[in-house]
């Protein structure tokens, strides 16, 4: 592999236009698998969940799940889709080894649901992306790759393969090309992405986990030579596990195509894989003409054909749409368009919505998801909502906040000993002794000691100059290590010294 | 005594009933007949004696404890070895699958075991059913019991043999373009392909999904309704299972009554590549037909010439992806390249699949690739899914007219193993008339009408009915069935040679 | 492969090998490539048969929305599921190294 050049993101955008797609696989969380009643638990004991179906055995036939059709179409309603009047599933025949059937049954030119969009906001703007399909297919296995140094498929001796993952319900949702300016395309597929996992969140069809790979997102990108009509060859970015990955992998690539552009190469058509360390990406698979489907109608299964009453009965099944919700939010609230725009962009609405639900004012929501957890997010590089602490321990916090327990400042190594998992919040304040000291005997000592350390400020205070209150108190806190109530020792040195 | 391995399934099955024969005995007797004769046929790949007498002993007991059981309960059968029996070997007559056990039971296994009838073993077949001669079979052809240098018919010439060599009363064969009806042509057997989704397909080995179809395969119109009757009916396992009622064909093999039904006699399917000695015995029996009170009239269905282009580009389309799951990595013979170190799986996958698969299955998965390949799609598979529409519409015309069609089953009667195993396109010319009802889902029955002049070999009858019409063909079959055995004073397989009787 | 339609190549049998994964032999793939145009040709008339206004047939006999309850069925026990592998290892099918990406 020849080292690239890579091209800042800002350069590239001078020469090319980027042509940018997105597909988004999402895991249904239905109790049985796609076509068979294999339960679909995520963890259970390798092989314990297949059978003659998924395992795709001599004769086993395939029957579709009921309720994976229903989530399909009530996803395809949300996305602003069309419903198929009729359709089919299709064999996309291919051989890998975690695919039991040597073929997927998805579907081709009749997708269950096509030609709806979606609006999403980036920095107060809004963008349209329109939806060409989604459509219902099954999963493949899991292959665990042994021996060699990397523990990786390459140089890998052998692989064993689980089947439990083979025939879950998969919905894929295609974008049609994202006409955005391109200097905005990585925030929009960012924002996309964040949506539709908010949009099919909400649908409770899905765990939506880009972590445990129930929403996999792959962004397929080529570049055009700015001022050309001719399209360029594309890369297809698998293995993209995070919101903010997504930025990345549509910067990076941005910056690599350009690189092989300007020096004259030719893009290769592979599927690619984002290295979350490196922010890079690595070549996969290449495509050739080896990859020719073979598309045609399963004709194992029986066509699937909507009736109207039934798409009206799931439609009023909806969750409020996302833009109704939004504004209704917003009202409830109290936030201003400024907050609105920052909960949402850093993907914390939902979890503001169940820290106010969970007992704590909207303000303190937001000050903690905002400020303290978008930085530990944007520090670690983990979305906002895998940092390890829910909503529920936030209110939990706030709640001891509020009791005068603790303050803001202990807030945070609170924080810390949660998502390091030392228990609840209040095992937490116990264990690392971070209640503060309101108890006037041990506040009054240090009072005292503050005021015969500070003459000049205890002088001025008695001669009505309060304003200098607040260098004593900080004394008091510096003796306290900060653990003490801030309220109850203004009040105790202004009784002292009245 | 009788000689217990000559008798009906429906005579069986009364003995049974009233105790004048045990099961035990009726499967034991089918059991030495298999060891006596089946070297010379080889109409079985397993013979499970030692399951199919623990079977019939548990039947025998509950029959004498007075339980209530199905009628067909004690009658031993036989089935190909395509479809899944649970502990039993299943193998499709292919390398590939040889020693594989299936964990589970197709549901016409399962109907089977439930209903109590012994299964005798697995019936030999074309590898994956590919095939119309049972030459195809990875061990060895099976023998037709009227001429043993001859073929059976295939894919089923072992479930058609084992039937016409009374080693079995009753056996399932399956029908994908013809594999219950030309075998049964063949060895004078009679052989019912019922209406596609009549019988579930859940555990039967698929070879091309939208065509296959299992069936009974037996000696008299009345058993194979009876064992249809016991096989058929909706399986949710199934999506292409019909949920509705399964047709009355028992009541319609009982009533053989031909007077007032309207038969039409398809143009097409006669003529140019047809034995003179098949044509005389299919216009006898038609003029039978006639004197019984049907009246017969000529149909034509011109785009019956599409008919076998369409069935060699759908057949094998769906079977290479039917059989892209034998890729030796989850089950079936893995054999790793030769002089390849440390090969890969897909090495391993291809030289398995090389090794596993014989000819014919090669030709097809290829021919099939070919025919779903970009660029060659709509001009192949396209095409000939479009062929399957213009030839419904045909035939529900015709079927306006007409209550039954007729054809003879097989252009020809059974020629010496060995003739067309290097020439594929004059083996396939042998399915031009029993394709078409498996193109368009019909049910299709062959009947033996009695011999060839020129080799005396078994011709067979094909009635074609309706989808779901079942009925109709069991009435118009168990109609002539009468009146030839009326005409020759027993059955057909009655003058069958003798085999000679190993010890 | 864009040679017109029945014009199939001894590459092109190649090439259909590599789709259909079989390692055939070298005196197979000059027998298909004499077999297949002689197969194709026969049945190419079906190109014949229909014009666009004719719907292709998937399923010979129609039955829509066949669907199943999402209730979970037993699955099979580990070891029967494994009972057949060629090769496994920790309650999981032993493959050769896979390839295919790199
Ligand atoms: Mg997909
Ligand atoms: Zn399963």
């Amino acid at each position: 592999m020849t080292t690239e050049t890579l091209v800042p993101f800002d350069e590239a955008l001078t020469r090319y236009d980027p042509v940018m797609g997105l597909e988004i696989h999402i895991e249904l969380n239905t109790a049985t698998k796609m076509f068979c009643g294999c339960p679909t638990e995520f963890g259970a004991e390798p092989n314990t969940q297949v059978c003659p179906v998924c395992l795709a055995l001599p004769g086993a036939l395939p029957v579709v799940n009921a309720k994976a059709v229903e989530s399909a179409i009530r996803m395809g309603l949300a996305l602003n889709c069309e419903i198929a009047e009729w359709c089919r599933f299709a064999r996309k025949n291919y051989f890998y080894p975690d695919m039991p059937k040597n073929f997927q049954t998805s579907q081709y030119d009749e997708p269950i649901a096509f030609d709806g969009w979606v609006d999403v906001e980036v920095d107060g703007e809004t963008f349209r992306i329109e939806i060409e399909r989604a459509h219902m297919e099954d999963d493949t296995g899991k292959a665990l790759h042994v021996g060699g140094s990397t523990g990786r498929i390459h140089g890998a001796d052998f692989s064993l393969v689980d089947y439990n993952r083979a025939g879950i319900p998969l919905i894929e949702i295609v974008t049609r090309t994202i006409e955005v300016p391109p200097e905005k395309a990585p925030a929009v597929a960012r924002a996309y992405v964040s949506y539709v996992r908010d949009l099919i969140g909400g649908l409770g069809v899905s765990d939506v986990r880009m972590d445990q790979g129930s929403l996999r997102a792959d962004v397929n990108l080529s570049l055009k030579p700015k001022g050309s009509t001719v399209l360029g060859t594309r890369s297809e970015t698998k293995n993209v596990n995070s919101f903010r990955s997504v930025e990345r992998a549509v910067r990076f690539e941005i910056s690599r195509h350009a690189g092989i552009l300007d020096a004259g190469g030719k893009v290769v058509q592979e599927t690619r894989h984002f290295q979350e360390d490196t922010g890079t990406t690595l070549p996969g698979r290449e495509k050739s003409d080896a990859d020719d489907y073979r598309y045609f109608p399963e004709p194992d299964l029986a066509p699937v054909s909507p009736s109207r009453e039934w798409v009206e009965e799931l439609r009023a099944t909806l969750p409020e749409p996302p833009a109704v919700r939004r504004a209704r939010l917003q009202a409830d609230w109290g936030f201003s368009d400024l907050d609105m725009r920052d909960t949402i962009g850093a993907g914390a609405l939902d979890l503001i919505v169940a820290t106010v639900e969970a007992g704590t004012t909207p303000q303190a929501a937001k000050k903690w998801w905002l400020g303290e957890m978008a930085r530990r997010a944007n520090e670690s590089g983990h979305d906002i909502d895998a940092l390890g602490i829910t909503p529920e321990q936030v209110a939990e916090i706030q709640g001891l906040i509020d009791a005068g327990r603790i303050n803001d400042k202990l807030a945070r190594s609170v924080f810390d000993g949660v998502i390091a998992g030392e228990g609840t919040a209040e095992e937490v304040v116990v264990a690392r002794k971070l209640e503060v000291v309101s108890d006037d005997g041990a506040l009054g000592a240090a009072v005292d000691r503050a005021i015969e350390g500070d003459p000049d400020a205890a002088q001025k205070i008695r001669g009505g100059n309060l304003g200098v209150a607040g260098a004593l108190i900080g004394a008091v806190m510096k003796e306290m290590r900060g653990q003490a109530d801030a309220g109850r020792v203004r009040e105790l040195i202004l009784e002292k010294l009245s | 005594m009788t000689d217990l391995t000559r008798k009906t399934a429906d005579e069986l099955a009364r003995s049974l009933a009233s105790k004048e024969v045990s099961s035990v005995e009726v499967t034991q007797a089918l059991v030495d007949r298999i060891g006596a004769v089946d070297g010379q046929i080889h109409a079985f790949l397993h013979v499970d004696a030692e399951g199919a007498l623990a079977t019939a002993a548990d039947v025998d007991a509950r029959r004498a404890n007075g339980e209530q059981l199905s009628y067909l309960a004690g009658v031993p059968i036989a089935v190909k070895d395509v479809l899944a029996t649970k502990g039993l070997p299943t193998t499709c007559g292919s390398k590939m699958l040889d020693g594989w056990i299936p964990p589970y039971d197709a549901t016409v296994t399962a109907k089977i075991k439930a209903a109590g009838l012994p299964i005798l073993g697995k019936t030999n077949m074309d590898e994956f059913a590919m095939g119309s001669s049972t030459e195809h079979s990875a061990y060895g052809p099976t023998h037709n019991p009227w001429d043993t240098t001859r073929i059976p018919g295939g894919s089923g010439g072992g479930s058609a043999a084992a039937v016409a060599a009374f080693e079995a009363p009753l056996a399932i064969g399956t029908d994908t373009g013809g594999s219950i009806r030309q075998p049964g042509a063949l060895t004078g057997t009679v052989g019912v392909k019922p209406t596609y989704g009549g019988v579930s397909r859940y555990g039967l080995v698929a070879m091309a999904s939208s065509l296959d179809q299992a069936g009974p395969v037996t000696r008299t119109v009345l058993d194979a309704a009876l064992l249809h009757e016991l096989i058929a009916g909706h399986d949710p396992m199934d999506s292409t299972s019909i949920p509705d009622a399964v047709p009355a064909v028992v009541a319609a093999a009982r009533r053989a009554d031909v007077k007032g039904l309207r038969i039409g006699i398809v143009k097409e399917l006669g003529g140019e590549g047809f034995q003179p000695g098949v044509e005389a015995r299919f216009n006898e029996a038609v003029e039978l037909l006639t004197s019984a009170g049907a009246e017969v009239v000529e149909v034509s269905i011109p785009s019956l010439k599409y008919a076998l282009g369409a069935y060699y580009l759908v057949m094998p389309s769906e079977a290479s992806s039917n059989l892209a799951k034998f890729d030796a990595m989850r089950y079936g013979v893995r054999v790793p390249p030769a002089g390849v170190d440390d090969p890969s799986a897909e090495q391993v996958m291809a030289s398995s699949r090389d090794a596993g698969f014989g000819d014919e299955v090669k030709r097809r998965i290829i021919l099939g690739t070919y025919a779903l390949s970009s660029g060659y799609y709509d001009a192949y598979y396209g095409s000939a899914q479009k062929v399957r529409t213009v030839l419904s519409r045909d035939f529900t015309a015709a079927f306006a007219g007409v209550d039954l069609l007729v054809s003879p089953t097989s252009p020809t009667t059974a020629y010496p193993l060995g003739d067309k195993l290097d020439d594929p396109l004059a083996m396939y010319l042998g399915d031009v008339a029993t394709i078409p009802a498996n193109l368009i889902g019909i049910p299709g029955l062959s009947l033996p009408v009695g011999l060839a002049d020129e080799d005396d070999l078994p011709v067979g009858l094909q009635f074609l009915a309706p989808q779901k019409a079942d009925d109709r063909l069991y009435n118009a079959a168990a109609a002539l069935e009468r009146l030839l055995e009326d005409k020759w004073g027993g059955t057909l397989l009655s003058r069958a040679p003798e085999l000679e009787v190993a010890r | 492969m864009s040679e017109p339609v029945t014009g199939i190549s001894r590459d092109d049998v190649v090439h259909l090998a590599g789709l259909a994964r079989i390692d055939l032999s070298d005196a197979e793939l000059d027998h298909l490539a004499t077999e297949l145009p002689a197969i194709l040709e026969h049945v190419a008339s079906v190109q014949e048969a229909a014009g666009d206004d004719v719907p292709a047939m998937s399923h010979p006999v129609p039955v829509d929305n066949v669907f199943r309850e999402d209730v979970v069925r037993p699955s099979l026990a580990p070891e029967d599921a494994l009972a057949a592998a060629p090769a496994s290892d920790q309650q999981r099918f032993l493959v050769p190294k896979i390839l295919g990406e790199s």
